[in-house]
């Protein structure tokens, strides 16, 4: 798995790939692993599936309540705070590492990180799971300040797709989801338009093929 | 009391009470099979060493804002030093997450101890006997918070500096440290600390410290922070970098004296 979100002015954008492995075997190629939990606040999932699906929908139950009672939209700090007092009061019995990405209209776009053990983290931007390991380096050199909704998106794409790229745990397609004030945007960067599995695949392939077919 | 609800495990009374079943707790209660209690954790994110000294005015306490995750320096800007009420500091290293659950059990008692409003305030003796005993029954239970603490603090004059380890070992001293701190910086705080020192004097102590231990310890970084406590109040400075010194000649060819080792 490869989870990520990145803070911008005015909201926040949350990108996963999409494998699900159950040992060698992708279970799911197709996964989504950026779930709701309120209208403006989503949550990447990495970890065990079963833990991860669980805790997310404690986390949807509560802050439904919650936000029926106070009558608004809910914090983005309120959603992350519980779901780090689950994951740290069953740390022994958990497997997840999460990452809730929001708006609200108190503090604006946030990311807050909460690995194993059940930490929690706020940040510009955030990486997790297995292939995050492999792009901590794109990433530093990549990421600046200030950049607008279009640059992180574009941030996320890149640095997913290159963790797909070298990461046996993580492939499929990468999904976006960009929060704002305005609404929520869904995207699916299909496999054959991530660009770095593809300008590999691409030349070879269509380039090989044609070769083979002159050559007859 | 606080921290006994927070503890989401084997109190016998809270398993049989249905009703009450908090947001804290685990999820599904195993009543029926009683399970063989085990719940040793491991620190997952870990911070650092911690330093700790008394000066002349108060107590200073510094450490480095590194989160590590096994090797990986995953966090750069983790806060160590938290402010206990006026007149206390409280640094931790170890499991980030635990030292996370302590201040909030610190802020309810804090909160709970201003809402009495007798004119006393909680100071840092009473606070390290609190610490003292969350740390040491925790132990008991053979789910220790993972953390060593360094608490600091001045009330009416009288200063206090002490550290609670994991399993409840509990001390008060002049100089302390954690971790590789320990090693590192207290043969250097036993040297060169004196008594009723400036704050200049302290700090520069302090941060001879520091540099030695990103020098030589793995998971330090260069990006540091020091709290300072006085009878007027606590200031927990930006984080700072210090300027690094690699420039020794010999640094240059190790191998200059003997040709063909390492």
């Amino acid at each position: 798995t490869t989870i990520m979100a990145v803070q911008f002015d005015g909201g926040v954008v949350l990108g996963a790939d999409s494998r699900t492995s159950t040992g060698s075997y992708v279970a799911n190629r197709v996964s989504d692993k950026i779930v709701p939990i309120h209208d403006f606040i989503w949550t990447c999932r990495s970890g065990s599936a079963a833990d991860t699906q669980a805790v997310a929908d404690y986390v949807k139950y509560y802050v439904d309540a919650h936000s029926m009672e106070l009558g608004r939209l809910p914090r983005v700090r309120t959603v992350a705070n519980l779901m780090r007092k689950i994951c740290y009061n069953n740390k022994d019995n958990l497997m997840a590492g999460l990452i809730v990405g929001g708006w609200d209209p108190y503090e604006g776009g946030q990311v807050y990180e909460i690995p194993l053990g059940g930490t929690i983290m706020r940040q510009k931007f955030a990486l997790g799971g297995s292939g995050s390991s492999y792009i901590y380096g794109l990433v530093d050199s990549y990421y600046r300040e200030g950049m607008t909704r279009e640059e992180c998106e574009i941030f996320v794409k890149k640095s997913i797709s290159h963790a797909m790229a070298r990461d046996g745990s993580s492939g499929g397609v990468i999904r976006i989801t960009t929060i704002q004030s305005t609404g929520v945007q869904r995207q699916c960067i299909l496999g054959s338009d991530v660009c770095m599995a593809m300008r590999w695949n691409h030349d070879y392939f269509y380039h090989g093929l044609n070769q083979r077919l002159k050559d007859g | 009391m606080a921290w006994a609800k927070e503890n989401g495990g084997n109190n016998k009374a809270a398993e049989l009470n249905y009703v009450d079943r908090s947001l804290d707790g685990p999820s599904h209660n195993f009543s029926l099979m009683p399970t063989p209690s085990k719940h040793t954790q491991y620190p997952y994110v870990t911070g650092s060493s911690v330093l700790g000294i008394k000066y002349k005015d108060g107590i200073l306490l510094a450490s480095d804002t590194a989160g590590c995750y096994g090797s990986t320096v995953r966090y750069k800007s983790v806060e160590r030093l938290k402010r206990i009420g006026d007149n206390t500091i409280l640094g931790a290293s170890g499991e980030i997450s635990d030292f996370q659950a302590i201040t909030n059990l610190l802020d309810e008692l804090i909160t709970e101890d201003w809402m009495w409003d007798d004119g006393n305030k909680l100071g840092p003796f009473e606070i390290h006997n609190y610490l003292n005993r969350v740390m040491y029954n925790r132990r008991n239970k053979f789910d220790p918070l993972w953390n060593s603490l360094v608490l600091g603090g001045i009330k009416k004059g009288k200063k206090y500096l002490g550290m609670v380890s994991m399993i409840g070992v509990h001390f008060q001293d002049n100089h302390v440290a954690t971790g590789f701190g320990n090693h590192l910086a207290r043969p250097i705080f036993r040297d060169e600390w004196k008594e009723d020192m400036t704050l200049e004097e302290g700090v520069k102590l302090l941060e001879k410290c520091l540099l030695v231990l990103f020098y030589r310890d793995r998971s330090a970084i260069n990006k540091f922070q020091m709290a300072n406590v006085t009878e007027g109040g606590i200031t927990i400075t930006e984080p700072f970098a210090l300027k690094v010194n690699w420039e020794l000649e010999a640094f240059r060819n190790p191998t200059k004296g003997a040709e063909g080792s390492w």
